[in-house]
């Protein structure tokens, strides 16, 4: 029964989204079936936050390898969590200044804020950068001309590499301007343009494709993986 | 060990590559010069051709983690936009992008046009969760989705956002993102069914690839990593300040050339070596009896 009641939802779902674009009577049904959407993404924000504690409560109960990470995650989820629910350090809003709790959680000066700024913008702005090292390191090991495909990916490399670059302009800026598009700048917005985006539009047109055909097995009831086990 | 060379080393040369050239730029506050490529320009000359007074919506689509890449290209837009005398509304599809805003709105707009009224010369109406399904929606009911600002002050009371019920009531749409939702999904979802409306989009290195295939059909303009970011900055500053001096937090894209080009430079060198390493082994291999 919850099975055949969840696949008339994703059914009726689909469809309104479908006709919704042809019927301009539909254009509101489809605005409420977006609310639905909507509702569930933010409980799956919930779902997440408890399926963060489940496993990693699991790890730290198992003490296995690495327990002390799952701790130290615990805790920044605990403690983040409280500060913005518990609006720790918030400043009252202008418009309220004698209610205490009248602001924001993420305004300048609350506790929140504090751990945004000082914590996390600079651990993930960290981790993006040391990519450029995981880089360097992979292009060493890994980027050889074994052949003639391997050999046309690198040269291109070496002009998407150059020719975003001023030393692009240094090399071929001398480069007469009959001869302009062999520039190294121009030449990577050759490459962009051309080469990258037929090979793009091939993939994306793909996809498109693929996405309408299991949009349609998906509200026919034919595709039923989303309701998960072995329906 | 990396290929027989200790990944140390590599490291290493990296961090000076980076290093060296932000200590030369400090030292000396020189860039290098910008000449902007076509599709940074389109964006320029999409933001020039709007009248005074026009109101653009713009998305902050990132968080900390692309703030190297994309807070450039955010703070240019802006003053780009404020010089213009246009009105940005701003709204987020990333949970932090609201902060990224506010971030770039206190640089730029607080800083140097503190006689621009919030509500009413521009606005911040936060975050919205629901990645497409926001897009979808506002699409025909843009109170639907954000019905307060940042706030709490409600739209209808707003200045800004009079007579606007959609997003095709906007003129220009400017995304900045890092990934979905993002550049990609503004496409699919807002420019394919408003053709009259511009869409600009500032993305990662990453994303740009893809992006591209959407240029110069449904996207007006973009801005392309941190290259798009300079040379887009550079167009703005000569429009701006001309021949004067550019205050230095708008000249943050510009500044971060020369790290990449020193950082591209040693990825060229050491794809050199290694395949220099690689087929004078292979030699060896075949000459060994």
């Amino acid at each position: 029964m919850s099975r055949s009641v969840a696949l008339l939802i994703c059914l009726i779902g689909g469809l309104t989204m479908l006709v919704s674009p042809f019927l301009p009577m539909a254009t509101g049904w489809a605005n409420d079936v977006t609310d639905w959407f909507n509702i569930l993404a933010a409980m799956a924000f919930v779902l997440g936050g408890g399926s963060l504690l489940k496993v990693q409560l699991m790890r730290l109960s198992a003490r296995g390898p690495g327990w002390g990470y799952s701790a130290v995650t615990l805790l920044a989820f605990v403690v983040t969590l409280w500060v913005g629910l518990g609006k720790v350090g918030v400043v009252a809003d202008p418009s309220a200044p004698m209610v205490p709790w009248s602001g924001k959680p993420d305004d300048e000066g609350s506790a929140f804020w504090w751990i945004y700024l000082y914590v996390m913008t600079p651990i993930t702005s960290t981790l993006f950068a040391v990519l450029a090292f995981y880089v360097a390191s992979a292009a060493f090991r890994a980027f050889r001309a074994k052949n003639l495909e391997a050999t046309l990916l690198l040269a291109t490399a070496f002009v998407i590499l150059l020719g975003r670059t001023f030393a692009g302009v240094v090399l071929t800026g001398w480069l007469p301007d009959w001869a302009s598009g062999l520039r190294l700048e121009n030449l990577a917005v050759t490459i962009m343009d051309v080469f990258n985006t037929a090979g793009n539009r091939a993939i994306i047109i793909g996809i498109a494709l693929g996405v309408a055909s299991t949009g349609i097995r998906l509200m026919l009831g034919l595709d039923r993986s989303y309701l998960g086990g072995d329906a | 060990m990396s290929g027989g060379l200790d990944r140390r080393w590599i490291y290493l040369a990296m961090m000076l590559a980076v290093a060296l050239p932000i200590l030369w730029n400090g030292v000396t506050g020189k860039t290098f010069p910008e000449s902007p490529t076509p599709p940074s320009q389109a964006c320029f000359d999409a933001i020039e051709a709007l009248p005074e007074g026009s109101r653009v919506l713009v998305s902050f689509d990132y968080d900390p983690a692309s703030e190297g890449e994309l807070a450039p290209m955010a703070t240019s837009f802006m003053r780009h936009l404020m010089h213009k005398r246009l009105r940005p509304v701003v709204i987020a599809l990333w949970p932090l992008g609201p902060t990224k805003a506010e971030e770039t709105i206190s640089n730029v707009i607080k800083a140097d046009f503190p006689d621009r009224v919030n509500g009413r010369d521009f606005v911040n109406l936060g975050f919205q969760t629901g990645n497409e399904g926001v897009l979808k929606v506002i699409g025909t009911d843009f109170r639907k989705q954000f019905p307060v600002d940042r706030s709490g002050t409600p739209v209808d009371r707003l200045p800004i956002m009079e007579g606007i019920t959609k997003v095709g009531d906007f003129p220009l749409v400017i995304t900045i993102s890092a990934g979905y939702p993002g550049g990609k999904e503004w496409v699919q979802y807002v420019s394919s069914s408003n053709p009259g409306l511009v869409l600009l989009a500032g993305v990662t290195g990453v994303q740009a690839s893809q992006v591209y295939s959407y240029y110069p059909g449904q996207l007006r303009g973009m801005l392309a990593a941190i290259k798009g970011a300079a040379e887009y900055e550079a167009l703005v500053s000569a429009a701006i300040d001309g021949d004067g001096v550019t205050p230095p937090r708008y000249t943050e894209a510009r500044r971060r050339m020369a790290p990449q080009l020193f950082g591209h430079l040693l990825l060229i060198a050491l794809i050199v070596a290694g395949n220099a390493m690689y087929f004078a082994q292979k030699r060896c291999k075949a000459v060994a009896p």
